[in-house]
């Protein structure tokens, strides 16, 4: 049926269309495909775990002799693109925005429903044939996921395995580029009416901006692979030297969009994270209108630094990027600043998205200082392709996207399926991985100081790097176990069901002011908007949120639960203190 | 927002010019300008000749945006016949063009199935 949807729909709507296999086939709900993306991301997320724990294995002695020299190249290649191109980036935008954006903007649908089925059936299709490429005979791609030029020619890495892995990086670039079109048209033109746009909840702005940044960054990646393609198959020379191409060129377009990708990759999550310490501190976010202009020029900065990646080459302009580079730590650091003001006198609940987000601060802050060291192109030339910056971008992306990825699927797991996860397994799980991670990643720092490349799949018992990388393997069990847990936790979850209610973290946003999991079209019933806190002021009507910026009023900062404070006598000012937390 | 985007880059793609005389990273930077002024420029064309919207005025109530926010499609097959057979003409990028014949014949399909789903849009 196609549906003529009104915002007050005075009965509730009947599910439409088909069940079974079906529905998950055919259906243009947005919630429907949200679990799809969310789901299959999550399956290449552990098939490339798993991956990384046969790499972790290989390392854990000298000349280990677990995989070849090949296999292992391989799996370095696939560990790469599988949690860059379809995890990490398709569980935030294709997941966890699909599920969630319209919803907190209390919208009925996405904007372009079936163009949003096809997205996610590209990004299925271009997923699986990525890893089919180890069925064929010549195995997988092997050039690692930057797949850099002379590498990546006909003559060094023939085979019909790269070449999958160039058609399914086309396929899913294609699938993001259309959900990046989705999600625009979607926060500009179906939002509730009263919520402006400086009224969005911080997630949904995030991902206004990382879905500008996906329309900058992947055209460009899209096109480099057309022309990689054609220098392997109809005889071009736009990567090769022999040819009088530019080998170099390849690195240029590549890393135009590799670096806004790796921002695409951490603004959902930032996003997640600032949602999360917000409901969880019982606080409206410190510094909303600083928070947004911090995610823009992170965006901004983020697509003029490409060649920080490629100081060693020697072709690029030193000063430019680097100074560049250094600029992205202000509006950082204005993030941090925001976060920690968020929970400063707020009465925090330690619940498990809680823990993940605050872990998520303490590792993602080890990742960002040595990306200042590696911002500085003297140092850059001393640790560049070791293991150095093997622990630099696992720590910002393992912070980022696991820490807060997982911080945003313990919140949001009960509006998804109605039923709450264990709060003990969580809490377990959470132990476990933020151990796991120091003890994972940080000896690789001392390893590359050391001087071991990053890409070797073994090393001598005379370099002394032994205890480092056995250390680092057993980081990586750590690793394993929690994910397990979770695993875990999501059997158990759906063996015993617990209800999760509607609202169980008394969460701010209109999200949460429909039934979990939502009926077909979303909304029932949505509250007044007058701050970037709804749902808040109408079940708190004693300390509402003052909107920061009323048109024509003096602006009042955005810090603790303010109409409380502003009234003598009344509580200690660090908002809604009445106790009713519901413990799950 | 999409102004700034435009302007940004104008911006940055002057400097970078002018310091590196490079021309692959300028041309991206110049595109990247365009991708920002071209849908910037339009929004802001129809927001001058636009009413105000509820969304946009902070005063509004729920029931000032009442009516019909839309129409959305139900249920269709047709977004999974076209991503099958856009992955199958990708597919004969690597095994040759046996793959494309069967591609196109259900991208045809599929588009003809989306355009008659849209024009009548009864019971798919």
């Amino acid at each position: 049926m196609a549906f003529a949807v009104e915002r007050t729909i005075p009965v509730p709507a009947e599910e439409h269309g088909p069940s079974g296999l079906l529905k998950w086939i055919t259906s243009t709900d947005h919630k429907v495909i949200g679990k799809s993306y969310a789901i299959t991301s999550f399956v290449f997320f552990l098939l490339a775990g798993l991956m990384a724990m046969l790499m972790r294995t290989q390392l854990a002695s000298p000349d280990n002799t677990i995989v070849t020299q090949h296999l292992y190249n391989e799996l370095f290649t696939m560990h790469g693109s599988l949690m860059l191109y379809l995890f990490a980036g398709p569980f935030a935008f294709g997941g966890l925005a699909n599920f969630i954006v319209p919803l907190q903007i209390g919208a009925p649908d996405m904007a372009f429903p079936r163009l949003n089925a096809l997205s996610y059936w590209l990004y299925a299709s271009g997923g699986i044939i990525m890893i089919s490429g180890f069925l064929t005979t010549g195995g997988a791609a092997d050039f690692g996921w930057v797949s850099y030029a002379p590498l990546s020619s006909s003559i060094n890495t023939p085979g019909a395995g790269p070449d999958m892995w160039i058609v399914a990086i086309a396929l899913t670039g294609f699938s993001a580029i259309f959900t990046g079109v989705n999600i625009c048209a979607t926060v500009f033109y179906l939002r509730a009416p009263g919520l402006t746009m400086f009224r969005l909840p911080i997630f949904t702005w995030n991902m206004l901006v990382t879905a500008i940044l996906i329309l900058i960054a992947f055209p460009v990646l899209t096109s480099a692979m057309v022309m990689l393609w054609c220098d392997r198959h109809i005889g071009s020379h736009i990567f090769t030297a022999t040819g009088g191409g530019v080998p170099v060129l390849w690195q240029n377009l590549f890393w135009f969009f590799g670096h806004p990708e790796v921002y695409i990759l951490a603004l959902p999550y930032f996003g997640i994270v600032t949602d999360v310490l917000a409901v969880f501190s019982r606080k409206p976010v410190f510094g909303y209108r600083g928070m947004v202009f911090a995610t823009m020029s992170i965006a901004a900065l983020s697509t003029s630094v490409w060649a920080h990646h490629m100081f060693t080459t020697g072709t690029v302009l030193l000063p430019f990027f680097s100074i560049m580079s250094y600029l992205i730590a202000v509006p950082t650091g204005i993030k941090f600043f925001n976060w920690i003001g968020t929970m400063w006198r707020g009465s925090l609940k330690f619940d498990t998205p809680m823990l993940f987000a605050v872990g998520f601060l303490v590792v993602f802050l080890f990742g960002g200082v040595t990306g200042i060291i590696l911002a500085s192109p003297p140092l850059d030339f001393a640790v560049h392709d070791t293991y150095f910056v093997v622990a630099h971008f696992h720590e910002v992306l393992f912070g980022t996207v696991v820490f807060g990825g997982f911080a945003g699927i313990y919140y949001w797991y009960p509006k998804f399926t109605g039923r709450m996860m264990r709060e003990g397994l969580g809490k377990v799980s959470f132990w476990f991985m933020l151990v796991g991670f120091f003890v994972t990643f940080m000896p690789q720092y001392w390893l590359g100081l050391h001087g071991m490349p990053r890409r070797v799949a073994d090393y001598s018992p005379l370099s002394g790097w032994t205890l480092f990388n056995r250390v680092s393997t057993l980081g990586a069990y750590l690793l394993f176990i929690s994910v397990a847990i979770m695993m875990v936790n999501f059997l158990v979850s759906w063996l015993k069901p617990v209800p999760a209610g509607d609202n169980p973290w008394d969460g701010h946003t209109l999200e949460w002011a429909t039934s979990s999991p939502p009926p077909h079209h979303n909304f029932y019933w949505i509250p007044p908007i007058r701050s970037e806190r709804p749902l808040w002021d109408h079940n708190h009507p004693d300390c509402r949120t003052i909107d920061t910026h009323p048109p024509g009023e003096q602006r009042v900062p955005a810090a603790v639960g303010a109409e409380a404070d502003l009234r003598p006598g009344h509580g200690t000012g660090t908002g809604h203190e009445s106790g009713e937390g519901e413990e799950p | 927002m999409l102004l700034f985007v435009g302007a940004f880059f104008a911006a940055v793609c002057g400097i970078y010019w002018y310091l590196s005389n490079e021309t692959s990273g300028t041309m991206m930077l110049l595109g990247t300008c365009l991708l920002g002024a071209l849908p910037g420029g339009y929004y802001y064309w129809w927001s001058r000749r636009m009413r105000p919207r509820p969304e946009d005025d902070p005063e509004a109530a729920p029931a000032d945006g009442a009516g019909v926010v839309g129409a959305f499609p139900g249920s269709s097959i047709w977004p999974f016949v076209l991503g099958i057979s856009a992955a199958s003409i990708g597919l004969s990028l690597v095994f040759g063009l046996w793959s494309a014949v069967f591609g196109f014949v259900l991208a045809t399909a599929a588009v003809i199935g989306v355009i008659r789903e849209s024009r009548r849009g009864g019971l798919v």
